[in-house]
C-alpha cells in the first residue's frame, strides 16, 4: 500500500463538505466549538496526531454537507493560522482556501480583563488583532487591553 | 454617531493643539455665556469630586445648566438597570454627556449608544483623556510650546492611567522620556514597546535626584501603599520618591512640577512655595480645558 492510500485510510472520504486541514491538534476541538460543528447535524469526521510535513503532528476535520463563508474561515484563524479548507464536491477537491488573520474580530472571543465592561453588561466584544512576537494578541476596543492567544476564550457560536 | 472624547487616541495632534488653542482663549475670558441653551449631564457612577467639580464648573461657567448624579445609590442602576438604557435616556435629556465609570471600556460603550456627545471623566484603570489635555496645557503654559521637551515621571508607572495617557500624546510631540520608579511599580512593557516603535528615547532609573537637572517637567504621581504585597516593601521606598525643596537646587529655571493630585507625602510641603511648583495651577487649567472639550465637541455636533 503506498503512503498516499494510507493517509486516505486514516480518515474515511467524502462525497460533498469541507475538508479542514493542518490545525494544530491542540487547537482541534477550540476549532470545533468555534465552528459550531458541537451543534450541527452533519455528520463530521475528524482525527487527531496525524503525520504533517509542516506542522509535525496535525489534525483534520471533515464535514459532510456543509460549506463556509470567508468569515466564518478567518474566525479560527486565531488558532489554526496555517489552516485549509478544501471544498469536496464528488469526492473531488475542487477549491482550496487559505486562512487570512482578519483584521478586526467581533463576538468570538472574550476579553481578558475582568474589569471590562463588556465581561459585566450585554455587549458584544469587539477587537483589533496584532501581530507581535509571541503570536497574535487581541486588543479590545472598549477597555483598549490586550488578550494573548495563550489566554483567550471562546464564545461559541450559537 | 456624534463626535465623543473617549480616549486620547481619538484625537489627532491637530484635534489636541486646537483644543489646547480655546483653552487659552478661555482663561483669558473665563465665562462667555457661548451655551445658554446646551443642558450638560454629569452621571458619576462613582464618586471623584474634583473631577466633577470640574467639569460642572466648565459646564457653568459657558452658561450651560448643569444635571447629573454623583454616586449611584439613588439611581435605578441600583434596580438592575444597565448602563445602555441610562445612556439612552439621559441622551434623550442633555446635549452632553460626561461619564465616570468604574468599569473598563464602560465610555466607549455609551458613546456607541449616546444620541449626543459623550466625554470620559475616567472609566476605571484605562482612560481620563480630560486629564491628560490639562496635563498638555499645563505644560504647553509653562514651557510655550510642546516640542522636544525633557519629560521626568516619578512614582507608581505601573498602574498611573495619567502616565500611560501623557506619555502616549506626548510622543507626538518628540519628548524625551525618563521614568523613574522603584521596581516594583515601573512601567509595563507595552508601553517600552510603544515608544520603540515611535523611534523615541527613553530611560530608566530607581533613583531621582540625578535627572532632575535636566528636566523641563517633572510629572509626580503618587505611590499608593495598596500596591505593594509586603507593607515593608513600601516604607523602604515611599521615601526615595519624595520631592523636597532641598533637592531643586540644581534645577533649569524653567523646569515645573505637576502632579494629577491628590498627594500625599511624594512633594513636600516646602516644595510648594518653590517656583518650580505647579501642580495647584494645574488643577485651574482643568476648567479652561474642560470647557474646550466642551464646546469642541458640541461644535463638531452642530
Amino acid at each position: 500500500m503506498n503512503i498516499d492510500n494510507e493517509k486516505k485510510l486514516q480518515v474515511s472520504a467524502i462525497k460533498d463538505g469541507t475538508v479542514i486541514d493542518r490545525i494544530p491538534p491542540l487547537s482541534l476541538f477550540k476549532v470545533i466549538e468555534i465552528l459550531g460543528l458541537d451543534h450541527t447535524g452533519n455528520q463530521i469526521t475528524f482525527g487527531t496526531n496525524l503525520d504533517s510535513k509542516h506542522l509535525g503532528k496535525k489534525a483534520i476535520i471533515k464535514i459532510a454537507d456543509s460549506f463556509f463563508e470567508d468569515e466564518d474561515i478567518n474566525r479560527i484563524a486565531l488558532f489554526a493560522p496555517d489552516a485549509k479548507f478544501n471544498i469536496i464536491k464528488n469526492y473531488e477537491v475542487i477549491e482550496k482556501r487559505q486562512v487570512a488573520i482578519p483584521e478586526h474580530i467581533s463576538g468570538i472571543a472574550k476579553c481578558f480583563n475582568p474589569k471590562c465592561i463588556t465581561n459585566h453588561q450585554n455587549v458584544k466584544t469587539r477587537f483589533t488583532t496584532k501581530k507581535g512576537k509571541e503570536g497574535i494578541s487581541l486588543v479590545c476596543h472598549y477597555c483598549e487591553k490586550i488578550t494573548q492567544t495563550k489566554n483567550l476564550q471562546i464564545i461559541s457560536k450559537s | 454617531m456624534p463626535k465623543s472624547l473617549i480616549s486620547i487616541h481619538d484625537l489627532s495632534k491637530e484635534e489636541i493643539v486646537h483644543i489646547l488653542d480655546l483653552a487659552a482663549q478661555f482663561e483669558q475670558s473665563p465665562s462667555p455665556a457661548l451655551l445658554n441653551d446646551k443642558v450638560i449631564a454629569t452621571i458619576f457612577f462613582e464618586p471623584s469630586t474634583r473631577t466633577r467639580l470640574s467639569f460642572e464648573t466648565a459646564g457653568n461657567r459657558l452658561g450651560a445648566r448643569v444635571i447629573g448624579f454623583s454616586d449611584v445609590g439613588n439611581t435605578s442602576v441600583t434596580k438592575g438597570e444597565s448602563l445602555k438604557d441610562t445612556i439612552k435616556m439621559v441622551s434623550h435629556y442633555a446635549d452632553l454627556i460626561v461619564i465616570r465609570h468604574p468599569l473598563e471600556g464602560s465610555a466607549r460603550w455609551a458613546s456607541e449608544v449616546s444620541s449626543v456627545p459623550v466625554v470620559n471623566a475616567g472609566d476605571g484603570a484605562n482612560q481620563h483623556p480630560s486629564q491628560t489635555l490639562l496635563d498638555l496645557y499645563s505644560i504647553r503654559k509653562t514651557q510655550q510650546h510642546l516640542d522636544n521637551l525633557q519629560l521626568t515621571m516619578v512614582g507608581d508607572l505601573k498602574y498611573g492611567r495619567t502616565v500611560h495617557s501623557l506619555l502616549q500624546a506626548m510622543s507626538l510631540f518628540n519628548a524625551h522620556f525618563t521614568f523613574v520608579a522603584p521596581p516594583e511599580l515601573v512601567l509595563p512593557t507595552e508601553y517600552k514597546h510603544f515608544l520603540h516603535q515611535k523611534n523615541l528615547d527613553f530611560i530608566e532609573s530607581c533613583d531621582l535626584l540625578p535627572h532632575i537637572p535636566k528636566s523641563d517637567i517633572l510629572y509626580m504621581t503618587r505611590v499608593q501603599a495598596e500596591r505593594f504585597p509586603d507593607p515593608i516593601e513600601y516604607e523602604k521606598v515611599k521615601n526615595s520618591y519624595s520631592l523636597t525643596a532641598f533637592m531643586l537646587q540644581q534645577c533649569k529655571p524653567n523646569m515645573k512640577i505637576l502632579h494629577p493630585l491628590p498627594r500625599v507625602n511624594e512633594i513636600a510641603d516646602d516644595v510648594d512655595n518653590t517656583p518650580q511648583a505647579y501642580y495647584f495651577d494645574q488643577a485651574r487649567n482643568g476648567v479652561y480645558t474642560r470647557m474646550a472639550i466642551i464646546t469642541y465637541l458640541l461644535d463638531q455636533t452642530k
